[in-house]
């Protein structure tokens, strides 16, 4: 019996045992369904476009997004632009020159850093709250209901309450994926940009758009990384049954004398 | 090499014997390959070519990892994010060698416990045991100084929090937390000594690997029966064993194609599930995480360290005892390092004159509990240090405590323990035996 609760509870360790905690504890996540969950899941090209919008539209007015290269924007399992759209699109952004002064930037630049001084950079954000999954903090969550990062960040964009607090001459906003009070203010509503290939921007649109566009933004080599996934597996698994059956065909003869002997 | 009688290599073309006069380096790889190896090694034997693959990819994975990093306060978070983007293969690499950290200590605590079960540190392979425990010391040593590397919040602050165990030293502390950072707090300096030590370690570990192989080849593996194989001939021992290459090559070799499976799809499909998600916030000394967490694998340890508060009867003592010298922060760091030092005496702790736990019933028991103990610690050191989590470590540590200085010393006295077997062949024997006609082992009684 002890041995048996040993041997589940050694298994839960492999499960569990994970990051617990993070930003938001007590909160609630809504479980969105993203194109890039599962074994197989890649991003959606037009979905990042329009998340793109959204940030260079709304978001980017506070936030950085430093680590990114405009020139990963051509990505062909990201966002895809056109390598002559990408380079027009970064000519609208200007970088330091080096030499005090400004000049618009090229395809190698990187998009620009936070111009609030609390806005945080928003690159690796939905890498770094991909935390808050329960229960108990054994992360079964993300194991099983593939939530992360992307998830939180939307439910973070649609979950104002629109109750208003003031602390210290500021005012801070209730949030319910964060589970408190925040400093961001509410900043999306209906039709606050137009999306080129005209779907709807509902907020609850631009919120799961940008998303996913940060979900692009923090971990890029998403799709290839699962490709390599299913090769190894696969590979593995073939070897491993060929090592399965040299195994038991190396150690029949040791096994057969042993019997008999 | 070996104590076991066996064939050596005889050299025997021209070539080979003017080599073998000069430097016997071909019978060295032969007779380690060709060693006796007991017949009846069961699955929990494969986690030590687990381990020695994971040392290798580790270093193999490290070296092209720091042809691409910076080591700069300033420039380490981004040369991360570098070679997460850039640098061709750079996710995979990376994601390698952070979850080859947490498959290098999932293999050594199964192989630890695996040990402790089947009493692999008894007479004559004490030293074995020690330079294991060496290797397990440096091993976390060298995995909380890589976790540094990448300088995000929790790398920041865990180097603060770690190194602030050894500030808590009465009198010498500070001085020697100060030696450790190289300045008064975590800063570039810390990052560049952790980053030269992260690259220097891994080496002295394989040097320990070494000295650990041929320590554990001279006294013969220890085996689930813990009877010794016979040496009176060699036809006596091959009776006990199977050399082992091809035999156990083969076998580990599937194990470990097995493990790596697992292994692979972990770190393809969900590859920051056992990291912390503060990790990806570059580091920032003007803002301390609401939790700060270590990897999972020191969250036992950590749970241990945290246990024992200014409230607990043995810290009142303590500090009264010590005119005030230890006080709860120290009584901590003691039991951390304690509680790792107690497993280190094991050889001489356990006083039973049966070296296998087969053929221990109580022990059985007691040892599945250390288990459950450990797993318990380890999900107890990731919550927050506040009822009950507190207590539920108290009684944790106090276990882990009780089972090495209380339990293993007394259970050899007042255990009865059950007759192991003549012989590995007799084990070997019976266990295809029960295999074939669909019995467990364990219930046959030993002939």
């Amino acid at each position: 019996m002890i041995r048996k609760l040993a041997l589940s509870a050694l298994a839960a360790l492999t499960l569990g045992s994970a990051p617990a905690l993070a930003a938001g504890e007590g909160g609630h996540v809504h479980d969105f369904a993203f194109s890039f969950e599962g074994p197989f899941g890649t991003y959606d090209r037009n979905q990042l476009q329009r998340g793109l919008q959204v940030y260079n539209e709304v978001c980017s007015a506070c936030h950085g997004l430093s680590l990114v290269s405009f020139r990963a924007l051509t990505d062909e399992t990201g966002p895809a632009l056109e390598p002559d759209v990408m380079r027009a699109f970064a000519a609208e952004h200007e970088v330091e020159d080096g030499e005090g002064g400004y000049r618009a930037a090229g395809m190698t630049d990187h998009f620009g850093h936070s111009t609030l001084e609390n806005a945080p950079d928003l690159s690796l954000m939905a890498k770094a709250r991909a935390g808050f999954h329960g229960p108990y903090g054994l992360g079964i969550n993300q194991l099983i209901h593939g939530m992360g990062g992307a998830e939180y960040i939307a439910s973070f964009l649609t979950g104002f309450t629109g109750e208003e607090t003031e602390m210290a001459g500021a005012l801070f906003y209730e949030n319910s994926a964060f589970g408190g009070n925040v400093a961001m203010p509410p900043v999306l509503m209906e039709d606050l940009v137009e999306y080129s290939d005209g779907t709807p921007a509902t907020e609850e649109q631009m919120a799961q758009d940008v998303a996913a566009f940060l979900m692009w933004a923090a971990e890029p080599r998403l799709p290839q990384r699962k490709m390599w996934g299913f090769i190894g597996v696969l590979f593995l698994g073939l070897l491993a049954s060929l090592l399965y059956l040299t195994n038991k065909r190396l150690w029949a003869p040791v096994k057969d004398a042993a019997k008999h002997g | 090499m070996s104590g076991i009688p066996h064939d050596h290599y005889e050299p025997k073309t021209g070539i080979e014997k003017w080599l073998h006069r000069r430097l016997p380096i071909v019978g060295l790889v032969y007779d380690t390959l060709m060693i006796p190896t007991p017949k009846n090694l069961n699955w929990w034997w494969i986690w030590g070519i687990v381990l020695a693959f994971c040392l290798a990819l580790q270093i193999v994975t490290g070296i092209v990892l720091v042809m691409h990093y910076t080591p700069h306060a300033d420039m380490a978070f981004a040369s991360v994010e570098h070679i997460m983007r850039d640098v061709n293969g750079g996710y995979m690499l990376r994601y390698l060698h952070a979850n080859g950290a947490s498959l290098f200590f999932f293999a050594v605590y199964i192989h630890i416990f695996r040990g402790l079960y089947y009493g692999s540190y008894k007479a004559p392979r004490e030293v074995t045991w020690i330079i294991g425990m060496l290797i397990y010391l440096l091993m976390m040593a060298t995995g909380f100084m890589g976790y540094v590397l990448p300088w995000g919040q929790m790398s920041f602050w865990g180097a603060t929090v770690i190194t602030g165990l050894f500030g808590a030293i009465p009198g010498i502390g500070e001085p020697i937390q100060q030696w450790l950072l190289g300045g008064p707090a975590v800063g570039n300096y810390t990052l560049n000594r952790f980053f030269s030590l992260h690259y220097l370690l891994p080496f002295v570990i394989a040097g320990l690997v070494i000295l650990h192989i041929w320590a554990f080849h001279h006294t013969g593996n220890n085996n689930p029966s813990g009877v010794e194989v016979r040496r009176g001939s060699k036809e006596e021992a091959e009776k006990d064993t199977l050399p082992f290459w091809p035999y156990f090559v083969i076998k580990d070799l599937f194990a470990l194609v097995l493990v790596l499976l697992v292994f692979w799809a972990i770190v393809a499909y969900m590859p920051n599930f056992l990291g912390h998600p503060d990790n990806y916030v570059m580091a920032n000394p003007l803002s301390t995480p609401a939790h700060i967490v270590p990897e999972w694998y020191f969250l036992p340890f950590y749970a241990i360290l945290r246990a024992f508060t200014a409230d607990v009867w043995v810290v009142m003592f303590a500090n009264w005892i010590s005119f005030g010298i230890i006080d709860a922060k120290f009584f901590g760091v003691l039991a951390m390092f304690g509680a790792i030092a107690v497993m280190a005496l094991t050889p001489w702790l356990d006083t039973s004159s049966v070296r296998s736990g087969r053929h221990r019933p109580m022990f059985k028991s007691f040892f599945w509990l250390l288990v459950v103990d450990f797993v318990v610690l380890m999900w107890a050191g990731a919550m927050p240090a506040e009822p009950p989590y507190s207590t539920i470590s108290l009684i944790g540590a106090a276990y882990w405590f009780a089972y090495f200085l209380v339990i293993l010393p007394l259970l050899g006295v007042l255990e009865r323990p059950t007759t192991p077997p003549a012989s590995i062949e007799a084990d070997f024997k019976a266990k295809v035996k029960a295999k074939k006609s669909g019995v467990a082992p364990e219930q046959i009684p030993a002939e």
